[in-house]
């Protein structure tokens, strides 16, 4: 349960109620679809229904010539723009496929939903109308779409570059052939990790809004800034000219990590018309054409000695980016690749990236972005090594834990791990789960013919995005340093105004940035205001995702209020007539250590500041901005354990208990923490048991809509079990990590683990997500000979 | 296309509007009255961002015509309280974490004291059960879950939306 307030000064660690929720729980949220301007139009897209083919002609005279319809737009009336949409990664030394990506195709679509034409009208529902009476006449060409297929050979998905490959990319630390040499036991597996969309309940929308030579551009993005980066770019305008909103935003989950084809033609839209134009899209158009995730199929190999230490893992990933690569998207495996050794000290490791394009939706970040196909490959690789030897679970990855005083640990794959105590959380965990009483109580349901297993997941990850100097353009290959800015300013009265460069859609930062600053000022939370997402407010930012907004965004805003409470000290000094360090923040007042009676309130220094009475020498005001770039990445790590029960008549898995472990260092808040962990760990459980993006071998997309695209609701889910442990991060001042992503990255393997652990009294020692009932079904009943893997098929 | 006069009584206010008859009752709250903080999230009436009162039952306003509406008592999230005056289900929201980005907000708060002035005190599972028309992808539904049951544990037995 939360709290309302905490005692002067103690607001860090705190479960205060979130300063975000009463305009959201009383309908006055302001997301883009609520937002309508005078004289405002609406545009809807005409989309290909072809996977791949030429486009012949378009006739759009029935179209234009309907009521209210102000403008049809096809791919070749926006021959002014500055440049295709962009792809942000240029690793060095790498060369990757990039063909051209328009907002609207020019001459050939390359999946379904891929844009063709765009109408422009006085009416939401008049425009949607139009776009049927758009005849466009498609030469079909043989679609590719399965990964394994497109990379042997044709069809070619972008006929002009005579392969459908992207580019190969390896991180290889130590030997895996030599660690191979010296195992005992090696494992190979054929893990698939299946397509997912990311699915937030707010699909995308914008209003672009272009007068008098300047552009203002709502969206429901994550990333403001770089869209205004990309539209100044694209449009030619100076970057001065441009403002991005991204107000209130309904999730994103990565999927609004992007720049994307519609934000622009809005925007090249209104500038043309002299109106605002407003998209709003629609669940199917989301499901086809915002970017998905995942869809991996990846060759792994572990070699471990007969004790269980593990001496070589070796992963080749062939990665479907779908049909064009989007802002980074061939970069997303390789995030997995710096955490591919997991928590574990692995002397050899080696992952070997091939992406490859398939008439399919692109493929980008989505939660968790390469870590959680990384996680998945480690943990269930490493259950089946134990199973070969004979081991526990449990016992092999202590066997192979890298112990706490190893730590800031250098790891096989070149990064440096900040801060761990894997024993330390499996620990915990094994406070919530008795596993020898449930091994005695499996032993007996098995007897009568329930099928119940228990899964475990070890894990780590790579977060807090990120030190530019590794991950720019002479590092790791992303075209932008990822440091974080913020500013801090006191009002005349004593009130706060924070300026996050971050631009977070859910996950409570305007709370836990205000306990931060709020504790340091000596005020109460409710008077500081939290900004974001506004390109207009505040200095250039990098925005949210990679879990960052926190260990990067929040420690931004620690230096920048550090710079505002050492000129407070300061003027406090000259003020009482003491020493600068002499000056400390006790109940809400700048006082002399010592004499708590004598010194200033906020509100008063502030007076003091803005009137200009300031030392001799200070500049007047109270306000401070800092741009911090982090020393490393961080590292958080955590134990789950989860325990499902698998109907063999059905093939249908429910999941009974999950528990979670984790450790992202001290808490700010700890009731935001366990919600992040709770929606990541069903987003982690839904891929393993319901999601799946699902093409026909036509290109032709059955999951359109959520009728056929299974979020898990509330009732299939059972309430979880949460606890930490707190180990913290040298890398910043709060010794915080990131909590975003960890649920997911940890929960598909869990579950897979926990399944497989029911099953194998059945036969079936491995299976492929997704877990599905005709697929675990089918598991059971060719267990005995054939593969149980099963492919992609379902 | 034709238009229709329809009569409707949202938040205790009477609002007549001009429609077209194919006008969903959840595009007619929020452009024509600017009720805005009833969403839409999927099109297909899945996930029940849309969800208000009709009546005094629940429903998914976009699955309703406007014209079906006509002469109906429709209650939003706006008319369940205020920031003043919270209603009891949007004060549990608020003290249990019930919410991250807000979108699926007050169709689950809308469904939620639906479900509870049917049954005032439910189990768990009957929670679950009961908000599986409604989509959440922050949450989990955990803190949704308790979100409920505490606002269950709070009322008196009478609690009504």
């Amino acid at each position: 349960m939360s709290v309302t307030e905490a005692p002067s000064g103690h607001n860090v660690g705190a479960a205060l109620r979130r300063k975000e929720d009463p305009p959201l729980i009383t309908g006055h949220g302001r997301y883009v679809d609520d937002i309508s301007l005078p004289g405002m139009l609406w545009a809807s897209f005409v989309r290909s229904p072809e996977a791949n083919a030429k486009i012949a002609s378009i006739d759009i005279s029935a179209a234009i010539a309907r009521e209210g319809i102000i403008a049809v737009y096809v791919g070749e009336d926006m021959s002014d723009l500055g440049g295709p949409l962009p792809m942000a990664w240029a690793p060095p030394g790498v060369e990757v496929n990039n063909p051209e990506h328009w907002p609207l195709a020019r001459g050939a679509v390359k999946h379904v939903g891929d844009p063709v034409a765009v109408v422009i009208g006085e009416d939401r529902y008049a425009v949607q109308d139009a776009t049927e009476d758009v005849l466009v006449e498609y030469e079909t060409l043989p679609a590719i779409v399965d990964p394994e297929a497109a990379i042997a050979g044709g069809p070619f998905v972008h006929e002009s570059l005579g392969t459908n490959k992207v580019h190969e990319w390896t991180l290889a630390g130590g030997d895996v052939e030599q660690g191979f040499a010296e195992a005992d036991v090696i494992v190979e597996r054929r893990v698939v990790n299946h397509r997912i969309a990311g699915a937030p309940i707010e699909c995308r929308g914008v209003i672009a809004d272009y007068r008098a030579g300047s552009l203002t551009l709502y969206s429901a993005t994550q990333v403001p800034h770089f869209v205004r980066l990309f539209m100044a770019l694209l449009l030619g305008l100076g970057e001065d000219h441009v403002r991005v909103i991204a107000p209130d935003v309904g999730g994103g989950f990565g999927q609004k990590l992007q720049v994307y084809g519609e934000e622009l033609l809005a925007c090249w839209a209104s500038r043309k018309l002299g109106l605002p134009v407003k998209w709003t899209e629609t669940r199917s158009e989301n499901m086809s054409v915002a970017h998905q995730g995942r869809d991996q199929i990846s060759h792994v190999k572990m070699g471990a000695r007969r004790d269980g230490t593990i001496t070589a893992f070796h992963v080749k990933i062939l990665a479907d980016f779908g049909a064009y690569n989007m802002i980074l998207t061939p970069l997303i495996p390789s995030l997995g690749a710096f955490v591919m050794g997991g928590c574990y000290k692995i002397p050899n490791v080696q992952t070997d990236i091939t992406g490859v394009f398939t008439n399919k939706c692109p493929t980008d970040a989505i939660r968790g972005a390469g870590r959680p196909e990384a996680t998945q490959m480690i943990e269930v690789t490493l259950d089946q090594v134990a199973h070969e030897l004979g081991m526990d679970p449990l016992e092999i990855r202590r066997k192979n834990f890298i112990p706490k005083e190893d730590f800031p640990a250098a790891v096989a794959t070149g990064v440096v791990y900040d801060s761990g105590d894997y024993h330390g959380t499996l620990d915990k965990l094994m406070e919530h789960v008795d596993v020898a009483a449930f091994r005695a109580e499996q032993e007996q349901l098995r007897t009568e013919g329930i099928y119940r297993g228990i899964g475990f997941c070890t894990w780590t990850e790579i977060c807090g995005l990120a030190p530019s100097r590794v991950t720019g353009p002479a590092g790791v290959g992303v075209q932008a340093g990822l440091w974080e800015s913020a500013m801090v300013r006191v009002h005349n009265t004593g009130a706060v105004t924070v300026y996050t460069g971050t631009s977070p859609h859910g996950q409570g930062l305007d709370t836990a940035m205000a306990q931060i600053v709020a504790d340091r000022l000596g005020v109460d939370p409710r008077v500081v205001e939290v900004i974001h997402g506004d390109t207009s407010m505040g200095p250039e930012g990098r925005n949210t995702y990679g879990s960052r907004s926190l260990a990067t965004g929040g420690e931004a805003v620690v230096k920048a209020t550090d710079k505002v409470v050492a000129k407070a000290k300061a003027i406090v000094a000259a003020e009482l007539e003491a020493a600068a360090e002499d000056i400390e923040v006790v109940d809400g007042k700048f006082s002399v250590k010592g004499s708590p009676d004598k010194g200033m309130a906020l509100a008063d220094v502030a007076g003091v500041a803005y009137i200009g009475a300031v030392p001799e020498g200070m500049e007047p005001g109270l306000e401070e901005t800092t741009f911090y770039d982090p020393e490393n990445f961080v590292f958080p790590f955590g134990a789950h354990a989860c325990i499902v029960d698998v109907d063999a008549e059905t093939g249908k898995v429910k999941v009974l208990r999950y528990v979670a472990v984790d450790d992202c260092g001290p808490a700010i808040n700890p009731m935001l923490i366990d919600g992040q962990i709770h929606g990541g760990v069903v987003h982690g459980i839904g891929q393993a048991l319901y999601e799946r993006v699902h093409y026909d071998d036509q290109g032709q997309l059955i999951t359109g809509t959520f009728i056929n695209y299974a979020l898990a609701t509330a009732a299939e889910l059972p309430s979880f079990e949460t606890d930490r442990t707190e180990t913290r991060s040298p890398v910043n001042s709060m010794g915080v990590k990131g909590v975003g992503e960890a649920g997911t990255i940890a929960a598909s393997a869990v579950v897979t683990n926990a399944v497989i652990d029911a099953l194998r009294p059945l036969g079936v020692d491995y299976i492929n997500m997704p877990l599905s009932p005709m697929r675990i079904w089918n598991a059971i009943h060719n267990s005995e000979g054939a593969s149980p893997e099963g492919g992609l098929s379902s | 296309m034709s238009i229709v006069t329809v009569r409707l009584n949202v938040n205790g206010v009477e609002h007549s509007v001009d429609v077209e008859p194919r006008l969903l009752l959840v595009h007619a709250l929020r452009d024509q009255l600017g009720l805005t903080g009833t969403h839409v999230g999927c099109d297909t009436s899945n996930c029940g961002a849309c969800t208000i009162h009709m009546d005094g039952a629940a429903v998914k306003s976009c699955t309703v015509l406007a014209v079906q509406a006509d002469g109906s008592e429709l209650t939003t999230i706006e008319g369940l309280g205020t920031e003043d005056n919270l209603h009891p289900m949007q004060e549990a929201f608020w003290n249990n974490h019930g919410l991250q980005c807000g979108y699926c907000t007050p169709g689950m708060i809308m469904a939620s004291a639906a479900l509870l002035s049917e049954n005032p005190h439910p189990t768990e599972d009957e929670v679950r059960h009961g908000l599986e028309g409604n989509l959440c992808r922050c949450t989990g539904y955990h803190n949704i879950v308790k979100s409920v049951l505490d606002a269950a544990e709070k009322s008196s037995p009478e609690v009504s939306a």
